[in-house]
């Protein structure tokens, strides 16, 4: 579902991703790890079709990138630390807008579709900005699965949440990830992810250091794996 | 490529996955932008009371006979949307950027020209809304009559340039950090041959001039309308990568 082939990135002098290797298969759920200013973000974006790759190939869905960014756009869902909903928008208007630049057809049954997924029909008249952290990533959340995608990324959603709305968040997060989508989810939280991913893989310095499936980890071994991964 | 075969799980069988229509996507764009300025109302009323203190102040300071004032007309009155307009440009941009609403835009799977449009729509409205509260007010302080037919279409073609090349700029301004004074600095530059156009058109009008007199500067308006919109629909995709 997603391959990507020797990506460099560079910013001017600076080079972020250093010819990184990454494969995800239909259906996996892989959490990203990493320090800060690993390039997991550079990455994700490049992914989304927001940043040109320097060098490498990127396929997404089955699509390349950036020649066929359209088309991947099309079937990727993405969930940032920042919501990316109006505050002066009700929470169905952002729905109603975003469908709409999407696409969707039958909108509104749609729109009431992922109210209820999210738990925020009762709230679906109310401003967005009256919201909490929590609700309005669970909004985000529905906005990145309006139009229906097969790829989900997910960068640091849990950023500034409580343990309430992070739990939530992570019913959430299963229950979409559990509809056959593929997911990939960058995070600092190495307790979080363990118990929502199938696969980590660990990137520093611009590549990928070491890869793991939650199988291949025995019970409480993936901040030992991080740690190996990193030494290493 | 070929695109593989999914097996899908969802429920969802009413969502189907064409591309989004392009006037679609930019009536999307107008209609969220008019939405969310209905209910914050923080462009419009910072560009109201900016424009109309310009004015009260431009009263003031100047003590005008009725035939300096007819002179100086123009000059104020585009000085005012000039500065109220880039008040707009620059607000209009930062609600995008401020909750990360602009790499929303740039997901959507629509041809990036159509943000550019959509955002392009709704700042004239908001730019057209301003000017359509200043000329009566104008006219009241300066004993000016300003409701002329061809003055209007001057107004109209003025600010469609204005607004173009504005919003191409400050889609490019909002990504750096001073972003509030880099938009003055690369527009007013770039908007001279508009403004000095609109100047000379509107004081034509103003002076009685006949329409074969003013046309030059009509016709100047409406080539620069012409290839700022074009060159804006060209590069805008580039100007929003990062």
């Amino acid at each position: 579902m997603i391959a990507v082939k020797k990506l460099v990135k560079r910013f001017g002098l600076k080079t972020v991703l250093r010819g990184l290797d990454f494969e995800v298969q239909e259906g996996e759920f892989v959490a990203l790890l990493g320090p800060n200013g690993a390039g997991k973000t550079t990455f994700l974006r490049i992914l989304a079709s927001l940043s040109r790759p320097t060098l490498g190939e990127v396929c997404v869905a089955g699509y390349r990138l950036p020649i066929q960014a359209s088309a991947v756009r099309r079937n990727l869902g993405v969930v940032s630390h920042l919501p990316l909903l109006y505050g002066d928008l009700t929470a169905e208007e952002n729905l109603r807008f975003y469908g709409r630049m999407y696409g969707v057809l039958e909108l509104s049954q749609r729109i009431n579709e992922v109210l209820e997924l999210v738990g925020l029909t009762s709230r679906r008249r109310d401003l967005v900005r009256t919201f909490s952290r929590g609700m309005q990533q669970r909004l985000a959340i529905g906005r990145a699965i309006l139009h229906d995608p097969d790829v989900l990324l997910f960068d640091e959603p849990h950023t500034g949440l409580d343990q309430d709305a992070c739990d939530m968040l992570d019913r959430l997060l299963r229950e979409v990830a559990g509809q056959g989508r593929t997911v990939v989810m960058t995070s600092h939280d190495l307790a979080r992810v363990e118990d929502l991913a199938s696969r980590f893989d660990v990137l520093s310095r611009g590549v990928i250091y070491a890869s793991a499936s939650r199988n291949g980890l025995g019970k409480n071994n993936l901040l030992d794996f991080y740690r190996q991964a990193l030494a290493g | 490529m070929d695109r593989p075969q999914t097996t899908d799980h969802r429920p969802s069988s009413i969502v189907h996955r064409p591309s989004s229509g392009f006037l679609n996507a930019i009536g999307a764009i107008v209609w969220k932008d008019l939405a969310a300025e209905l209910r914050s109302r923080e462009l419009l009323s910072a560009m109201l009371v900016f424009a109309l203190l310009v004015i009260l102040i431009f009263n003031f300071a100047l003590e005008l006979d009725p035939l300096t004032r007819r002179v100086a007309t123009p000059g104020i009155l585009w000085a005012t949307f000039a500065f109220a307009g880039t008040l707009g440009l620059n607000r209009s941009m930062a609600v995008e950027k401020d909750r990360g609403c602009l790499d929303g835009l740039l997901l959507a799977p629509v041809d990036r020209s159509a943000i550019y449009f959509g955002k392009t729509i709704s700042n004239l409205a908001f730019m057209l809304i301003v000017e359509v509260v200043v000329l009566p007010v104008y006219s009241v302080l300066y004993n000016t009559n300003l409701f002329n037919p061809g003055l209007i279409v001057v107004i109209l073609l003025g600010s469609v340039g204005y607004v173009a090349v504005g919003t191409l700029l400050s889609s490019m301004a909002v990504q750096t950090r001073t972003r509030d004074v880099l938009l003055p600095i690369l527009l007013f530059p770039v908007v001279i041959p508009i403004l000095i156009a609109a100047v000379k058109a509107s004081s034509g009008f103003l002076q009685g001039l006949t329409l074969t007199e003013v046309m030059p500067y009509i016709n100047l308006l409406i080539v620069y309308d012409v290839i700022f919109t074009a060159v804006a629909y060209m590069v805008f995709d580039y100007v929003v990568e990062e």
